[in-house]
């Protein structure tokens, strides 16, 4: 393959060279000298974690990695990781989020949606792995590519499709956009423009859910926390403090990396000095996962035992999930420097794809059965757009609403009244 | 803490330690290690971590050990403190105060001497109050933790060792009004924090040189309390502004600004507004002296706003 002649960047088809870091293998490429990530050999575990290990030692780090259309070995005797219900659950799940994301980009391009719109397509299999093992009950954090989330969590199409829209019926009465979404019903505590901000707030939730098993003594108090945020994330500070705080106070959070390979153009390989995010688990004293993240089903496996494990209370788990987005990082971004073959790759591994093949394979489903959840989820979305379209806009009078949960931090006004007060406040017309 | 099992202390040395000016003294023996939580030195994670137990039903209190060192919690108070309960359609409270010692003290140095609520001060979503008595500090922290809303507890320095009778009973103070110090008819005196010793010394000279100010406490650095400034302003028809912010962009320049645009008819003279030289505050002592407002200054403010 071509050194300095080419712009496009190979992360995956660079063969594996020795670990020594004395001669870089590109002249022109100033990035990482590890030895390039190994994606068709599984990387071997020093031992298997068990849910007994001692609490105050480093767990060992099991990774786990294979190919999505091999298949899996299995070790316990039962063939079939999930029943049918489980599988069409999983498959309309991940149905729902990638039509949803290509409605997006076509409502974009109608002038129906604005602004910054980050597309989940392709990382399907890690919001549905990971979600659809939640209660409501558990709290997810996203970063500014979160419909699909938001949708496994549970909060309706059609809310969120109206919120895109910037209609008075959004989950945040359109007042977050795309890149907040919000539903305490849900739990779905936002969607952050700023990667690495939603981090710390996920610690809070934990911290919270642990706070009310030990202090308030609440019974039932075993909320578990979920972060997704994305490779360009694991090299910010707010990551690696919160690694440490989780770690240091047993939370029960889950940080779920779905390494995309892309900041935007900054490949992975070029920001970061050691590629291999999982490891940095350890390194705070929580087990590190590597997942094979276009495999729900893996995913799957994994996030049961980190789900699990955080909430018996033994603390915090890092699952780097390895994926890719089919579109660009948003729906402004061009999309030219990643190389055609790589791209190419990993559209062979669709996780969609994979699990209707699991699903025939296995026979969990009918081609006529998935059929009839694509035709739902078509349905469903129609209606979405349908009601975003035909809901009202916020009037002048919402733009003061929601400034502060107690109004009377807009002050006292001149008169000696609190501003509030004013019924003519909210329409602004009274002075602010 | 005792009212409210979730109200809860996060902070640098908040626990074991106390507190590094001994606000929260005793509290970790009393209320265990989880509720006064000493937290490692990462002062976004953990601001950003008291947002996310606010908004799942906590009331933390986050001490930033210096206010200074809040600095580096900016991108959580901005985004998350200050806008989560908006761009969330008020699903989200964030019931949160934040507070710490700032201002000038005694040759600390430069980083450890900042007035942060100018800088913070155009965040939306958020209050800001300054305390300046032990009566007012307590009662002021109070209504923080008791409000729905984000609060920022601006302390000083200079202020934790004043002693004064306080109330046995309890009693909340109101976060948006100011405090009327000095009653008087010549010159409205407007100032926060320690400034209001300042003034109050300046005060005593003026007095004896035959002015009468009306020293008026602020307290609440946003939203202003425009109520009792107003009724002040009109009463006397000049203003002092005295504030320990620098000049550009501080408390004092948002309040000039307020003034003019609600009382500007009232006034006899332009608002005359001092404040601290916009310098990094230096460690010698004669130059930090000359850099925040002095006393003499004041005095002299006021003779030439009154001739």
């Amino acid at each position: 393959m071509s050194l300095s002649a080419t712009k496009f960047v190979h992360p995956i088809t660079t063969p594996p060279t020795s670990r020594s870091s004395d001669k870089p293998l590109f002249s022109t490429f100033f990035g990482s000298n590890h030895t390039k990530l190994r994606f068709n050999k599984p990387i071997v575990a020093a031992q298997r974690r068990s849910s007994s290990a001692a609490s105050t030692s480093f767990s060992p780090v099991v990774a786990v990695s294979s190919d999505v259309v091999k298949e899996k070995k299995l070790k316990s005797a039962s063939n079939l990781l999930i029943t049918k219900e489980e599988g069409l659950v999983l498959y309309e799940d991940m149905i729902l989020g990638r039509f949803f994301e290509d409605m997006c980009a076509q409502m974009y391009y109608r002038g129906k949606m604005f602004g910054f719109v980050h597309l989940y397509n392709g990382q399907e299999a890690v919001s549905t792995g990971f979600i659809k093992l939640l209660k409501k009950e558990d709290y997810v954090v996203s970063t500014y590519r979160d419909h699909v989330h938001a949708l496994s969590k549970g909060v309706p199409a059609r809310e969120v499709m109206s919120e895109l829209f910037g209609k008075a019926t959004g989950c945040c009465r359109g007042q977050g956009g795309s890149m907040h979404m919000f539903s305490k019903e849900y739990n779905l505590l936002g969607g952050f423009a700023f990667i690495g901000e939603g981090i710390p707030v996920a610690t809070g939730a934990a911290f919270s859910s642990k706070y009310r098993r030990e202090v308030l003594k609440e019974p039932g108090a075993d909320e578990v926390t979920l972060a997704f945020f994305g490779d360009g994330t694991c090299n910010n500070g707010q990551f690696y403090e919160c690694l440490n705080m989780a770690a240091l106070w047993k939370l029960p959070i889950v940080f779920v990396v779905e390494n995309n390979l892309w900041a935007i153009g900054m490949s992975h390989l070029r920001a970061t000095s050691d590629p291999q995010i999982w490891k940095k688990g350890p390194a705070f004293g929580m087990p590190g996962v590597h997942v094979d993240g276009m495999d729900v089903l893996k995913v799957r496996e994994v996030a049961k035992e980190a789900i699990e494990r955080a909430r018996r209370g033994e603390g915090p788990t890092l699952v780097e999930c390895e994926t890719y987005r089919f579109r660009g990082h948003s729906l402004a971004d061009p999309d030219e420097l990643r190389d055609p073959a790589e791209k190419a790759h990993y559209a062979g591994r669709d996780p969609i794809t994979a699990f209707k093949k699991y699903l025939f394979d296995n026979k969990l489903a009918s081609e006529q059965e998935l059929k009839a959840i694509d035709k739902k989820i078509d349905e469903l979305l129609d209606d979405a757009v349908e009601f975003a379209d035909e809901s009202p806009l916020p009037p002048r009078s919402q733009l003061l609403e929601n400034v502060f949960a107690d109004p009377k931090g807009f002050g006292i006004g001149a008169d000696g009244k609190y501003r509030c007060e004013d019924p003519k406040f909210t329409q602004g017309t009274a002075h602010v | 803490m005792e009212r409210d099992p979730r109200v809860c202390v996060m902070g640098e040395d908040v626990g074991h330690y106390g507190g590094s000016y001994k606000v929260t003294k005793g509290l970790a023996e009393k209320y265990g290690d989880l509720r006064v939580l000493d937290t490692p030195i990462a002062e976004n994670s953990f601001t950003g971590m008291g947002i996310g137990a606010a908004m799942t039903g906590l009331r933390p209190i986050v001490e930033g050990m210096n206010m200074g060192f809040l600095l580096l919690a900016f991108n959580q108070i901005s985004n998350n403190c200050g806008m989560l309960h908006y761009t969330s359609g008020g699903q989200f409270t964030i019931p949160i105060v934040i507070r710490g010692p700032g201002g000038v003290g005694r040759q600390l140095g430069a980083e450890h001497s900042q007035r942060l609520e100018s800088y913070f001060q155009s965040i939306p979503g958020i209050q800001m109050v300054a305390c300046s008595t032990p009566y007012n500090a307590k009662g002021l922290m109070k209504a923080a933790i008791r409000s729905e809303n984000p609060v920022i507890l601006f302390e000083h320095v200079l202020l934790y060792n004043l002693k004064e009778r306080i109330p046995d009973e309890e009693y909340v103070l109101s976060l948006e009004e100011a405090e009327m110090v000095r009653p008087g008819e010549h010159v409205t005196i407007l100032t926060y924090s320690r400034m209001r010793y300042h003034v109050m010394q300046a005060a005593k000279t003026l007095v004896n040189k035959g002015y009468d100010p009306e020293v008026i406490d602020i307290r609440s650095l946003k939203p202003f309390d425009l109520y009792t400034i107003g009724c002040s302003v009109k009463k006397t028809h000049r203003v002092l502004i005295v504030e320990e912010c620098m000049r550009t962009g501080g408390i004092g320049a948002s309040l000039t600004a307020a003034i003019t645009e609600n009382f500007h008819d009232y006034l006899d003279a332009p608002i005359v507004c001092l404040s601290s030289q916009d310098v990094p505050t230096p460690y010698a002592g004669t130059l930090e002296e000359w850099t925040v407002v002095q006393p003499a200054q004041i005095v002299t403010a006021v003779e030439q706003l009154c001739q």
